[in-house]
Formats: structure tokens, C-alpha cells, sequence
């Protein structure tokens, strides 16, 4: 559990980040754009701070405020974003999948929904093991209409596994608004599979952790699985494309009204002026830093363009013969 | 000797990876009553905490497996229907192989996936009757079509001790042999190392799978007048192309019979790299199902698009003639 002062810092630091790599997409540093977070930090924060250091999560394309907050070094987290040697995928996963396995992440996952199951699988074999860990699985409301996300809340609820469903409602699956995608409601879905659900307040990451910590507590003891639907919204693009395609899909008004509730201001009220101004600068100074480590990283080296692709081999022939 | 069939090298394969390693288990649907005959005795072996019957969710339990195996399992999922793995696809070709290349080699995913009878078995009509291994090769998913009981035994072995996805499949049309040996005999076979059946100097024959016994026969057939090398590459990805080169050094002229689909299938792949980088004195030739076959009901009809040994014979004898 965090106080309020480090998911003030969490929620910051995901806010600032995701400012410091639209800047990087615009200026061509970062390739292929990015699905910013911004709006929706409370959730990773609060979701996060529930967790042990041991447990793990599963994160999705719009993933950099789930791996931040889950522990992973913010210079590493931006080289990979920025295709460096020094990410924490070597530069071969980049926004949609940077992941860092030693502090629990396993994997960010470009296919909506497809993360459930993998969660649901490692929870599984890590119970199995005798280990006490709980899995959080992120996804977004345009999940809840993935078959094989259905399948995987069964399977956690049929074995009554510590998994913690994290549906990160934006009410947008890209552009289209949930009354048009989703008959029923989001919790209703894991209702049907007896799996205990709550609906939480997700521009507020106090709110947010305290629904994760009960969900935590409920799988460590054995209760089985949690639902937790977070409403929240996106303050900024689909995808950073949207700045060159200007899709409009909702209005200026409307976003302008959805950021009167700021998770960065509404944690930041609970945090001296002082401290937060110092708060503020660290950041800052932080980020300044990952973005010095980022530049001054090299590219990875095209012959390795194939490394990693197996355990331990076999390499595959070239593309061409000579 | 005792005989040892096909489906049962397979069984005896996961019963001794279970016995050595606790790590081991299998995921699957109907397996605790073996309802394909290569689970037999397994759940009560060893216990429903690894012998997991599934429900009828492929999609999540391929990804279920995914996850266990990133968390220190390793899984074997068996499908019964080769057909599943167009709805798992997805699963196997954009998760479970994606990982490590994605993680940056953070994350690895020892999963094997066990098609215990693969092709047509006559009469399944258009969604049983596929023989997709074309499919996984192109995706670079490890994959092996073993024809013995001895290479089925070996080489579930070995994608089950891999440290990646490997994708098992067991011919419909070879699940029936048996073969006289000393089950003491029985030992991992290494994937990637084709196996020459019989030698030969004046063509070789690349079969796959069940297309071994075929091969053999017409080779038999063709005994007095043509010298038939039959090469099995057991493994389909990755290739054993120095088995093949050796071979070709020998004989000069491929024949290939694949129950793949023509376009794309790992036939002309095969063909396309002899041709490519190898010794040939004449031009290759392959035996085939028609392009975008999807194979009828009626009896006639399946077996109309299927490989056939007369096919076999007249490429063959053409290839000879041809140089």
C-alpha cells in the first residue's frame, strides 16, 4: 500500500512521462507513435500500490503508466520507447510491449483482450508452485466484447484462481462509444461467472487502491478471482496518429469537461504545496535524465535484428541468399 | 520384440517427461478419459493438478498454457482436431511465439502442442480433415511431423525439454503403425535431424509423415529399375538442410510428396531451396494436395485430393527421365 504522497509521485511521473514521449513523437525520436495514458494514471497507481513486489501483472498497448508504476526504471521504460539497446526490451518491443520481468511484468500485449488468459495460466502455475503471487490483468472496456477474454474469466472463476480483472473503462474502443459496441454492462459479464465485481471511481488512484487491496486480499486468501471496473477517460489521443488524422469522434467540450477531474489534481489536493512543488521538480529532474540516457544510446545493431526470437536457437536462414 | 504403436510411443513419452520433470503436465479437452488414446492413465498417474481437463475454450487454454509456461510450466496442450489451430492460431503464432523476440529474450514460453491425429482420417469432411504443419513452419513455430512410434516418441521428447513453442503433429494416416522394437531403445530424437529410410542412388524422395510409407512402397515398387533414397525430415522447422543437401549430393534429382495445400506449402519451400543452393541434375517435381484444397465428404472425393502413390511413381519416373 502507498500513502498518498508516492501515488501523487506515481501519477505524476506517468503524466509527465507520457508528455515527454508525445514530445519524442513529434520530433520523429520515437517511431510509430504511442497510445498515451494521460487521464488515466489513477488506475495503474492505485492498482500497482495493492500489489506486492512479487505479484505480477499483465499490461496492454496502452501500457507505459502500468509499467511505471509496477517498478520499471523510467530511463529504460524511454530508451525502449525510443528503439535503444538500452530498453528494457533491447529495442525490440517498444511502446506496445515494453515489459521488465524482474519487477513481475509479463508482457504488454497489442491485442486487445489476449493478456486475460496468459494471466489466468501464470496465476495458475505459480499457485501451483506453492508461491504466493496475485496477477492483475489491465485491459480496456473494448476487451470486454474478446471471446477469448470471456473464456478467461471462466477459467479464473472455475478455478477460483488470485487473478485481478482491471478493466480500464474509457468508455472508448478507439472510437467507438460503449453504447454501440456493448450490450450489457462490463460488470455483468463477470457477474455470470460468479466472479466478485466492483465498479470504482478510477480518476481517483485512493479510490482505485483501495479496491485492488480488498481484490489482493480476496485472492491471497483463496477466494478466487476480482473484477474491477475503473471509469475513467482519456484526456488524449487513441493513438498519437490521431494529431495527423484529427478523427472526431467526440468534442472539444466534452473532453474539456472530463478533465475537471484531473487524477493529477485530485491526488495532488491530498499533497502539501510544498512537497508536491519538490515532488514536481524531481520528476522533472528524472525525466530530463531518462531522456540524456535515451539520446545517448545506440541503436541496436542490425545484424542482431532476429536475436531473442528463440530460447536457444535455432537462427532461421536469411531473407536473401547471395 | 513387443510392438510399439504410434499412439502409444506418444503416451509413453509424456509419462516418463512427467515422471523426470514435475513441471511437466497437459492441458487438453476429454484427455482425463484419453478420448484420443495418448492420455491413457495419466490423470490417475498423476493427479488432476496436471492433467487438466479443459472446457471447450481452446482459444484460452492455449494462452493459459502461454502463461504458465512464462511462470516455470511446461505444458503440453493437446488438440484433438487439427482444425483447432486455426481458432488457436492467433494463441500460438502472435503470443505464444512473439515473446521472447518482444521481451527482448526476457520471457520464454516451453509449450508444446500435440495434435494426436492430424490430416484426414477419411469421411471428417471439410473441418476435420486439415494438415495445417505448412502453416507453422511459415510462422517459424518449431514444428515436427514424426512417421515411426520410435521419432514420435523422440521428438515429443524434445519439444516438451525445448525451451520454445513446439507444435507436434501426428499424421491421422501414421497413428495406426506399429514398429517392433526394445522399448529400451526409445531416446530423444533431436529436432532439426532428418532420417534417411532407405538409400538410394538416383532420387531422393523427401516424404512427410505418413508419406514415409507411401514413399517406401513405391520405392519397393520401383526397386529393379530406379534407386529411390527416402529422406523424412521429421522436423519441418527447422529443416535439416544438410541432410538434404548430402542426400542430393548423392542422387541429384527430388521428388517431394507433402500432404500441405500446393501454394505455400512446405513442399515448394523445399523445392525452392534445392533449387536455390543445391546439386540437381533436373528439375524437381512435387506431389501435393491441389491448391486451397478443402477436402469433400464422400469417401471418393477425400481421397481424390490427397497425395496419392501413383503420383509418386509418375514424378518420379518423369524426374529420372527428365536428366
Amino acid at each position: 500500500m502507498a500513502d498518498s504522497v508516492e501515488l501523487y509521485r506515481t501519477v505524476r511521473l506517468i503524466r509527465r512521462f507520457e508528455e515527454k514521449a508525445i514530445e519524442l513523437v513529434r520530433s520523429g525520436v520515437i517511431a510509430g507513435g504511442i497510445h498515451p495514458y494521460i487521464g488515466e494514471e489513477a488506475i495503474a497507481a492505485g492498482v500497482c500500490a495493492a500489489l506486492a513486489p512479487d505479484d505480477l501483472i499483465t499490461s496492454t498497448h496502452r501500457g507505459h503508466g502500468h509499467v511505471l508504476a509496477k517498478g520499471a526504471d523510467p530511463a529504460r521504460v524511454l530508451a525502449e520507447l525510443a528503439g535503444r539497446e538500452t530498453g528494457l526490451n533491447h529495442g525490440r518491443g517498444g511502446s506496445m510491449h515494453a515489459a521488465d520481468v524482474s519487477v513481475g511484468i509479463y508482457g504488454a500485449n497489442a491485442i486487445v483482450g489476449a493478456s486475460a488468459a496468459i494471466a489466468a495460466g501464470a496465476a495458475w502455475w505459480h499457485r501451483q508452485a506453492g508461491r504466493d503471487r496475485v496477477v492483475a490483468t489491465f485491459f480496456g472496456d473494448g476487451a470486454v466484447n474478446q471471446g477469448v477474454m470471456l473464456e478467461a474469466l471462466n477459467l479464473a472463476s472455475l478455478r477460483q484462481l488470485p487473478v485481478i480483472f482491471v478493466c480500464e473503462n474509457n468508455g472508448f474502443a478507439t472510437s467507438m462509444r460503449m453504447r454501440d459496441t456493448t450490450a450489457g454492462t462490463v460488470t455483468g459479464r463477470a457477474e455470470a461467472f460468479g466472479i466478485s465485481v466492483a465498479t470504482v471511481d478510477g480518476m481517483d488512484p485512493e479510490a482505485v487502491q483501495t479496491a485492488a487491496a480488498g481484490a489482493a486480499a480476496r485472492a491471497r486468501a483463496g477466494e478466487g478471482p476480482a473484477f474491477l471496473e475503473c471509469l475513467t477517460y482519456r484526456f488524449d489521443a487513441h493513438h498519437t496518429w490521431e494529431y495527423a488524422v484529427r478523427p472526431r469522434y467526440r468534442t472539444d467540450e466534452e473532453v474539456d469537461a472530463a478533465r475537471r477531474r484531473d487524477p493529477v489534481e485530485i491526488q495532488g489536493a491530498r499533497v502539501p504545496a510544498v512537497l508536491r512543488a519538490r515532488i514536481d521538480a524531481e520528476i522533472d529532474d528524472l525525466l530530463e535524465k531518462a531522456r540524456t540516457f535515451a539520446d545517448a544510446s545506440a541503436e541496436p545493431d542490425p545484424a542482431g535484428a532476429l536475436d531473442y526470437l528463440y530460447a536457444d536457437g535455432p537462427r532461421g536462414r536469411a531473407g536473401v541468399t547471395t | 520384440m513387443p510392438l510399439l504403436s504410434y499412439l502409444r510411443a506418444l503416451n509413453r513419452a509424456l509419462a516418463a517427461e512427467m515422471d523426470r520433470d514435475p513441471a511437466v503436465c497437459v492441458f487438453g479437452e476429454d484427455i482425463g478419459i484419453a478420448v484420443s488414446n495418448v492420455t491413457t492413465g495419466l490423470l490417475k498417474r498423476f493427479g488432476p493438478d496436471r492433467v487438466i481437463d479443459m472446457p471447450i475454450s481452446e482459444q484460452a487454454f492455449t494462452s493459459f498454457a502461454t502463461g504458465a509456461a512464462m511462470s516455470g510450466a511446461r505444458p503440453v496442450v493437446e488438440f484433438q482436431i487439427p482444425a483447432l489451430l486455426f481458432l488457436a492460431f492467433e494463441q500460438i503464432a502472435n503470443q505464444a511465439h512473439k515473446f521472447s523476440l518482444m521481451t527482448g529474450g526476457q520471457l520464454n514460453v516451453p509449450v508444446t502442442y500435440l495434435l494426436p491425429s492430424s490430416g484426414s482420417r477419411v469421411g471428417w469432411a471439410g473441418q476435420h480433415s486439415d494438415h495445417p504443419y505448412s502453416l507453422f513452419a511459415h510462422v517459424g513455430v518449431k514444428t515436427v511431423v514424426p512417421a515411426t512410434p520410435a521419432d514420435a516418441y523422440g521428438l515429443l521428447v524434445s519439444a516438451i525439454r525445448d525451451n520454445d513453442p513446439v507444435i507436434v503433429f501426428g499424421p491421422a494416416g501414421a497413428v495406426g503403425q506399429r514398429e517392433d522394437l526394445d522399448f529400451g531403445t526409445l531416446a530423444p530424437v533431436p529436432l532439426g535431424l532428418g532420417r534417411v529410410h532407405r538409400p538410394g542412388t538416383e532420387v531422393t524422395v523427401v516424404a512427410i509423415g505418413h508419406l514415409v510409407y507411401d514413399a517406401l512402397a513405391v520405392a519397393d515398387e520401383l526397386a529393379d529399375m530406379i534407386s529411390v533414397e527416402v529422406f523424412d525430415p521429421r522436423t519441418l522447422y527447422p529443416f535439416d538442410w544438410a541432410g538434404l543437401a548430402g542426400s542430393l549430393e548423392r542422387t541429384g534429382r527430388l521428388v517431394v510428396i507433402d500432404d500441405s495445400n500446393r501454394s505455400c506449402g512446405i513442399g515448394g519451400e523445399i523445392l525452392a531451396t534445392a533449387a536455390e543452393e543445391m546439386h540437381l541434375t533436373a528439375p524437381p517435381k512435387r506431389v501435393t494436395r491441389p491448391d486451397g484444397a478443402v477436402l469433400p465428404f464422400a469417401r471418393e472425393l477425400d481421397l481424390a485430393l490427397q497425395p496419392t502413390r501413383g503420383q509418386l511413381r509418375a514424378a518420379i519416373e518423369a524426374v529420372v527421365k527428365r536428366g
